[in-house]
């Protein structure tokens, strides 16, 4: 054959091309976006031999949060907008005035960071069948950003750093030291809109 | 410069493209481990209420997705334009729930079922009724974790 031995240089210009096509392909049928939202514990289903009466709590360290049909919200006793329940339920659960009428406070020993006084204080939520969902995760919302700021107040205040920022073992002092005491009541039915 | 000037081609030599294929590749591979298939399509409209104290999702994997609104159009001519649930690909009711999350822990491991958790994924102008009846039927099978999906607050 010719003198050229040479094998010729395969084209390689196309391969792009096909990886390409591929990632295009995974850019249609996949998806990226991260999911987020609120994370809850639902209670587990009363078990039928039980009686409710270990369920008591005394009624200083209970505040209900009522959504009715037309989205309105009752906290304890009044009536309220979202945008000062956040405040409320802040006021409720740090009882900075040691009120009789505001939760009572246990010292608990903490492991790792000693006695601490941990609010009883437990949110009773409860919605209407005709709550618009919207309502319900703003208010959820709410409660959380409470209790979240209050973990803040405190992780700043001993560790000098936001609770974010802190490492596992001292946010699980802090879960400690202000638990999300958020309780999805029984479902009722208030209202008759639908 | 005279030690380049030896060669006195005038030619411009071409440019190798065959690294390109590689820097491709690399981006494929990146959303391929990225991303995730999508499984199912929707057939409710949902849009998903804002929050500022969202979490992100730990373990996409082990999440079972529960759709709530009201159906695509091309559907409502079929199932109305009440609220409706979706599970997996096609409409459900409430009594399906139970086999759905059943089929759901079936499917995952032994050691990964106690982690497993419920996202649900419901139209901001869905009334709580429906969503309390799923709240109640997620009870009854023990799906404890739940999750409401929503987005990130823009400012």
């Amino acid at each position: 054959m010719g003198s050229n031995r040479k094998v010729p240089q395969m084209n390689t210009s196309s391969t792009a091309d096909i990886a390409f096509l591929l990632l295009c392909y995974f850019l249609m049928t996949t998806t990226m976006g991260t999911q987020t939202g609120l994370s809850r514990r639902l209670p587990p289903m009363p078990d039928k031999n039980q009686k409710t009466e270990d369920q008591k709590v005394n009624r200083r360290n209970i505040i209900v949060v009522k959504i009715n049909s037309a989205d309105r919200i009752l906290a304890g006793t009044e009536p309220i907008d979202v945008s000062q329940l956040k405040d409320k339920i802040k006021e409720f659960i740090t009882n900075p005035q040691n009120r009789e009428d505001l939760p009572e406070k246990e010292i608990t020993e903490i492991e790792g960071f000693g006695k601490y006084p941990v609010s009883k204080g437990v949110i009773s939520l409860q919605n209407d069948r005709g709550t618009s969902y919207k309502a319900y995760i703003a208010v959820q919302n709410e409660l959380v950003k409470a209790v979240n700021e209050i973990r803040d107040e405190f992780s700043r205040a001993q560790f000098g750093k936001t609770y974010n920022a802190l490492d596992e073992e001292q946010q699980g002092i802090v879960r400690k030291a202000i638990p999300q005491n958020i309780s999805e009541a029984e479902p009722k039915d208030v209202g008759k809109r639908r | 410069m005279a030690r380049f000037g030896s060669n006195n081609h005038k030619e411009v030599p071409a440019v190798t493209s065959s690294s390109l294929s590689d820097i491709v590749f690399m981006l494929l591979f990146f959303f391929m481990v990225t991303t995730q298939m999508r499984e199912t399509e929707n057939k409710v409209m949902v849009t998903i209420p804002e929050a500022s104290e969202v979490v992100k999702l730990e373990r996409k994997d082990l999440a079972s997705y529960i759709n709530i609104g009201t159906p695509t159009r091309q559907y409502q001519a079929q199932y109305g334009t009440e609220a409706r649930i979706q599970l997996n690909d096609s409409f459900k009711s409430i009594d399906d729930i139970r086999d759905f999350i059943a089929a759901e822990r079936d499917s995952r491991s032994e050691g990964d079922r106690q982690l497993m958790q419920t996202v649900i994924r419901a139209d901001q102008d869905v009334r709580m009724g429906i969503i309390t009846d799923v709240k109640q039927e997620l009870r009854r099978c023990s799906a404890l974790k739940i999750m409401y999906s929503s987005r990130k607050a823009t400012k």
